[in-house]
């Protein structure tokens, strides 16, 4: 594991044999997951392998069965996302949550309006919003036109940006890329690199290895319910990655890339896509 | 998306962004921007007020007295009692949902004040007062069904339109109809009352445009002091200018008449005020806010019950307001309580007026443009000597054009991108 310059020592953000049960199903069994300042965990898993439920369980969705959750070192409860918030985590959905019919400052400031005498304060929230967006080198063509008129992309930096306001410590992406053209992928991650260098730890939840590859330091893998290593994001290579969420070095998407090479004739599906689409565990 | 090779090294929200189409400046800008809007869906109030000139074109052709000052001033004392009902409504529409009961709310708050004025001896302030409550607490019961434990708002005020329509009746009671005619008391007076001084319609005018004009230059002087874009100051000086000579015309045409009527004075006052509600404060952006995505809203911290039951109340305080001035207009409440049409004018006045039934997207000012188009067809109807079953069919076909606007805008803009 090489030390990233920009980490902190004390994880801002662990977690320690966390388990969780549903019913007849135990989703979380004794899973550890540590986050420092500056650096990006990609938390990765095949469907099903509990990564939301972690998610909602720091996002104070759900409250752990038994582990425990530290904030820079101490103990903490997170009941409900209220707390989570106040702690200093934020957590950006994969569905966004922006409201199309309010442009840009709109949204950014959804709950958090600035008022002067009681009047929303226009010319201050619009300052602010391209302050925001101009340290963290995001390009929108004006903060003034409704959020439906922007890119995938661009709605996903906002939905991003707007959980910077409330200055986050930790920030957890669901899925950032998901729904992205390669461009667009480009820009999250390299707003995901930009959150890194401003000292923020970032949990990324992702099922495509080539953004995992690019962005994350550590990659904590799950499988069915239990850590299933955590490896060095630079050096370790897809394959090892791929092989510890699948369980076994012999699997499906090996075996798939290997009949790809024995055929020369049928192109090679990108091995790192599973085959059920990249939706999540939800 | 974006074609530029190095995005680290520029500055992320360039002032005039070339891929920026909305960044014109100046009149030029202007005209094109509007054109641009138009395209997109982004109809406006164009729309209305080419229909309604069209109205006016074609009663004044077929009775010359259409247009008479004494006409159009009897028109603005009359849209207000629907025209309150649609301010109302414009609320719930904001959230996308439908309030059917305001028709029955307006009439049994119209029955209370005739009671508690007649009946029970209570003074003119105090029974407005009574029906203004009476209103905001039926809206109240309302929102708590709709959005605490979640019937659909369609049958929930649908319940309303019957349940307060047998409460007014039972409010009326044998004596059936109440006379309001106190000449001069304050009910009367609310849409009698007109300053026939050409000074008020001028000053109010004057008051207005000069607010407008003020207001804008001290935005815009901030939002430059902020190092923010603004309107030019001479774009928003020829706005003000051609607001006032609006608003002069129609004083000229008031005091051509009987001068500056109150009625329409107060719907004015209200409309602004709502607008600013609506506009300018954090209530009013958790309103569009819900109407655009409850569970962004959700997430946001908003609390969705809240503002849903509070937009009910507001719903059924406007339709008490409209109760009001209908029973001043009439000064007679009798069983047939304020009319089975007010509910679908209302309504129909917010729609033609630019307020889309899908939620998100509305105004204020909506409720003032679309009860002047229905209120000049029934005059005008009137006028012309046309009978009832023709009046409903040529507003229901009004309304039908003003949905299907709605619809056909709401799709070219997401084809444009801003749905």
């Amino acid at each position: 594991m090489t030390s990233q310059p920009a980490r902190t020592d004390t994880p801002v953000l662990a977690l320690r044999g966390v388990s969780k049960r549903f019913g007849a199903v135990q989703a979380l069994t004794e899973v550890d997951l540590e986050v420092h300042g500056g650096e990006v965990v990609a938390l990765v898993g095949d469907n099903g392998a509990g990564k939301s439920t972690v998610v909602k369980a720091i996002s104070g969705v759900l409250t752990a069965d038994s582990g425990v959750i530290e904030w820079e070192g101490r103990p903490v409860h997170i009941g409900r996302p209220h707390d989570a918030q106040a702690l200093g985590i934020a957590t950006v959905y994969q569905d966004l949550a922006l409201a199309d019919n309010l442009d840009v400052v709109g949204n950014l400031f959804l709950g958090r309006e600035v008022r002067r005498w009681g009047v929303l304060d226009e010319v201050e929230m619009e300052r602010r919003s391209r302050e925001l967006l101009d340290t963290l080198s995001i390009k929108i063509p004006s903060v003034r036109i409704p959020v439906a008129s922007l890119s995938g992309g661009q709605r996903q930096t906002v939905a991003i940006s707007r959980s910077l306001l409330g200055d986050p410590k930790v920030v957890i992406l669901d899925e950032p890329t998901a729904a992205l053209g390669v461009e667009q992928t480009a820009q999250v991650l390299d707003l995901v690199e930009r959150l890194r260098e401003r000292g923020l730890g970032v949990i990324l939840i992702s099922h495509n290895m080539a953004d995992v590859g690019a962005v994350a330091d550590r990659v904590a893998v799950l499988r069915l319910g239990r850590n299933n290593g955590v490896f060095d994001g630079h050096a370790t290579s897809q394959e090892e990655i791929i092989s510890a969420i699948t369980g076994a070095s012999d699997n499906a998407v090996t075996r798939r890339a290997a009949r790809g090479q024995e055929v020369p004739a049928a192109p090679v599906d990108d091995p790192v896509e599973p085959a059920d689409g990249t939706e999540g565990d939800k | 998306m974006t074609t530029t090779k190095d995005p680290a090294s520029q500055p992320a929200v360039v002032v005039t962004d070339p891929r920026l189409v909305v960044a014109q400046r100046g009149l030029g800008g202007a005209v094109s921007e509007t054109w641009r809007r138009v395209r997109g869906g982004e109809l406006g109030s164009i729309p209305v007020i080419i229909g309604l000139v069209i109205i006016w074109a074609i009663f004044q052709s077929m009775n010359s007295g259409f247009l008479a000052p004494s006409y159009l001033s009897q028109i603005s004392v009359d849209i207000v009692a629907t025209g309150m009902l649609a301010l109302g409504i414009v609320f719930v529409l904001l959230l996308g949902e439908i309030d059917l009961s305001i028709g029955s709310v307006s009439g049994a708050c119209a029955a209370i004040l005739a009671v508690a004025n007649q009946r029970w001896g209570l003074n003119e302030l105090l029974s407005i007062l009574l029906a203004v409550v009476v209103g905001l607490a039926m809206g109240l019961i309302h929102g708590f069904f709709f959005a605490k434990i979640g019937v659909p708002a369609f049958i929930v005020t649908l319940a309303g339109l019957l349940g307060w329509l047998g409460f007014m009746l039972w409010v009326l009671g044998s004596t059936g109809s109440y006379n309001l005619s106190n000449t001069n008391g304050l009910i009367d007076r609310l849409t009698n009352t007109y300053f026939a001084e050409v000074f008020w319609s001028y000053a109010l005018a004057a008051l207005v445009a000069l607010g407008y004009l003020a207001l804008g230059l001290y935005g815009s002087y901030r939002r430059s002091k902020a190092g923010i874009p603004t309107r030019k100051p001479v774009e928003i000086i020829i706005r003000a200018v051609l607001l006032g000579v609006v608003l002069f015309a129609i004083a000229f045409v008031f005091n051509q008449a009987r001068g500056l009527p109150l009625a329409p004075v107060i719907f004015l006052v209200f409309i602004v005020g709502l607008d600013f509600v609506l506009r300018h404060t954090s209530y009013g952006r958790k309103v569009f806010a819900v109407g655009g995505n409850v569970e962004a809203a959700r997430r946001a911290g908003i609390n969705v019950t809240a503002i849903r039951m509070s937009v009910f109340a507001i719903s059924g305080t406007m339709a008490a307001i409209g109760g009001i001035f209908f029973a001043s207009v009439n000064q007679n409440i009798t069983k047939s309580g304020t009319g089975q049409q007010i509910l679908m004018y209302a309504i129909a006045a917010a729609v033609i007026g630019g307020t889309s039934l899908f939620g998100g997207r509305g105004s204020a000012f909506s409720a003032l443009l679309g009860v002047l188009v229905i209120q000049s067809i029934a005059a005008g109807m009137n006028l012309v000597g046309i009978t009832d079953y023709a009046q409903y069919m040529v507003t229901g076909l009004v309304l039908l054009a003003a949905v299907v606007i709605d619809s056909v805008s709401r799709r070219s803009q997401r084809a444009s991108g801003r749905a």
